[in-house]
């Protein structure tokens, strides 16, 4: 069994973001770029699955799309103990041509799963795993919580709205992670970072996907109002607040 | 033409989350000088389908199969592609839970249709149409474009006020031929968590952070949630160290809400922990430290040990439920 792991980069997740060009567009600025946390849980996962050969999990790729630029990400994923990877080489615009992209990498190897992030701590979409999917007319999970592979096929528990389900879905699929896929993300140790450098990254040429959404402007958040603080001797002048003034209880 | 919304339901029963929905599809409607129409899957009695048209659906799809009573994310996708297509749908609105998530993306590539993903308001504009959502985990807003003939919006949930605006709907049935092969997700199991206020629906949530110290302190903040009917959360350590379930844990890589109310007790106010929980309309928070950053996000505030505080707001809760 083959895994492959899409991965993103984001900007670390204490970064104050500010815009340029009229707020129109990121200042990259200083950011620090991280591997998406939730893709760095289901590589984690991907992973644990690997180590444990009752599973069958063989073989561990990760797939990237971005410029050349991106590939220190793609390294901390083959550091972490990806044992390849493959980067489609385009700058995209929307999640729509993310997911195109990765389309191709799937096509161009063999694999049993294929998991994504719920969604990239940036731009917040959860647009792509499903996308990906749908490219490839493959079957889609999303929102799992836990995954295992027992005698060659994948059970999966995911979140539904009000509770879980334990499912099945034939391989290939699109398994979309969320929290409790894994407890914490592996950290790159120093053998793996020297092994990385000799793993092989595949470069693919994007294909022909225009991008249908676009981002025209940011703003930051409203301000909000300023606390008003209570006698903790007094606590109950609390609730009357909350029930005379907010008008929430 | 027309804009159509996908109502979920639970167990065969709508919910206030589905009349946001409806609301929401009603005036995008009424901006593009069209009709509103709800899709419907699964088992839903008649008089729970008319219920949309006090928020203003005129014309209710409605589907059921046997195959069909659990998400497959594939096929209902196909399913709801067929109908936007027979309805000539120019905006196709869902909600942005597990269900919409799962569901919406795959739909932008089966109609070549814009994604606006956690949308939180009305379109900016129609002519061109964009939209407006979260991004950065809640320290930006952005303008999204949808650029595209058909677009598809996920809505947040709790972002817009219902909104009534009584029509008499059409019921119409839509069947469809299934078999095994194209439904390919096969369910187990399912546990539900059953009589508990769901953290993503409650309108007032009482939140436990580090600084409850163990799991034993928590008596409290389940009571105080009981007497508001509110839902129980925690931060992140929290659900980590196994005090509270991971269904609990709110943030960035947690649950996202946006509750009417939040309290946030003993919790720092990191921003990954502010992520999750900034839509609310107001935080109180409690916290033995006044520098704490979650002052900062919170509009009503005590600085003092919540062992000591939680008691007293269990009393005030109760002298004015009994009034
Ligand atoms: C990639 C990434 C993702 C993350 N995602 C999330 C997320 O989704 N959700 C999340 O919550 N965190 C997340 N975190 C962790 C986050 O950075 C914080 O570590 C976490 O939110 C802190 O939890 P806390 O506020 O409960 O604990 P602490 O930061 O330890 O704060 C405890 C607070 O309790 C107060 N306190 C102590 N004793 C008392 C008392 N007796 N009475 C009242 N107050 C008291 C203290 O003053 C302190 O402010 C993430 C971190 C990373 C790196």
């Amino acid at each position: 069994m083959n895994v492959l792991v899409c991965i993103s980069n984001v900007p670390d997740t204490t970064t104050k973001v500010k815009f340029t060009d009229n707020n129109t567009r990121l200042d990259t600025a200083g950011i620090q770029w991280v591997i998406n946390p939730w893709d760095e849980l289901s590589l984690t996962r991907a992973l644990e699955l690997k180590d444990d050969a009752s599973t069958g999990v063989k073989q561990v790729s990760v797939a990237h799309v971005g410029p050349v630029s991106s590939e220190p990400t793609i390294r901390k994923a083959l550091a972490i103990g990806a044992d390849n990877a493959f980067r489609v080489n385009v700058e995209p615009a929307d999640a729509y041509q993310v997911a195109a992209a990765l389309a191709e990498v799937v096509k161009a190897g063999q694999f049993d799963i294929i998991l994504c992030g719920i969604e990239s701590s940036d731009y917040n979409g959860s647009n792509v795993g499903s996308m990906l999917a749908e490219f490839l007319d493959l079957p889609s999970v999303s929102a799992i919580s836990n995954l295992k592979v027992e005698g060659g096929q994948a059970v999966i528990t995911r979140e539904i709205d009000g509770g879980k389900e334990v499912v099945v879905v034939p391989s290939p699929f699109v398994g979309i992670v969320q929290k409790g896929i894994a407890k914490e993300p592996r950290i790159a140790a120093m053998r793996g970072i020297m092994m990385a450098r000799s793993k092989p990254i595949t470069v693919l040429e994007a294909p022909a996907a225009e991008a249908l959404s676009s981002f025209v402007a940011y703003e930051p958040p409203q301000p909000r109002a300023a606390c008003k603080f209570i006698d903790p001797e007094n606590a109950a002048q609390l609730i009357e607040m909350l029930q005379n003034e907010a008008k929430v209880i | 033409m027309s804009v159509i919304i996908y109502a979920e339901n639970w167990d065969g029963k709508f919910k206030k989350l589905t009349f946001e929905l409806a609301s929401y599809g009603a005036k995008v409607a009424e901006m593009l000088g069209t009709s509103l129409v709800a899709v419907s899957i699964g088992k839903v009695e008649e008089s729970e389908l008319k219920k949309l048209g006090k928020y203003g659906v005129q014309k209710v799809v409605t589907t059921d199969h046997e195959l069909l009573r659990h998400l497959d994310s594939k096929a209902y996708t196909s399913l709801i592609a067929r109908v936007a297509q027979k309805e000539g749908a120019k905006v196709i609105v869902m909600a942005s839970n597990n269900a919409g998530k799962s569901i919406a993306p795959r739909l932008s590539v089966k109609l070549k249709a814009a994604l606006g993903s956690g949308v939180n308001k009305l379109p900016l504009t129609t002519e061109p149409f964009v939209v407006s959502k979260k991004v950065f985990s809640g320290n930006a807003f952005a303008h999204l474009l949808l650029n595209t003939e058909v677009k598809i919006i996920t809505l947040m949930q709790n972002s817009f006020d219902l909104a009534e605006n009584a029509v008499e709907p059409v019921i119409e049935n839509f069947s469809v031929e299934l078999d095994g092969a194209e439904v390919k997700t096969v369910v187990k199991d399912v546990q539900k968590h059953e009589g508990k206020i769901l953290l993503t629906d409650a309108e007032i949530v009482i939140s436990g952070g580090r600084g409850m110290k163990s799991a034993d302190n928590w008596q409290p903040i389940l009571e105080l949630a009981e007497l508001l009917n509110a839902a129980t959360a925690c931060s992140r350590p929290v659900s980590d160290e196994g005090w509270r379930p991971h269904e609990e844990h709110t943030g960035q890589t947690g649950k996202i809400i946006a509750p009417n109310l939040y309290f946030a007790i003993g919790i720092s106010g990191a921003t990954q922990h502010l992520a999750g929980v900034s839509s609310s309309k107001y935080i109180v928070a409690i916290n033995s430290d006044k520098s704490a950053p979650i002052f900062e996000a919170a509009q009503y505030g005590i600085v003092g040990d919540a062992m000591k505080v939680l008691p007293k707001l269990v009393e005030a809760v109760k002298e004015i439920k009994t009034k």
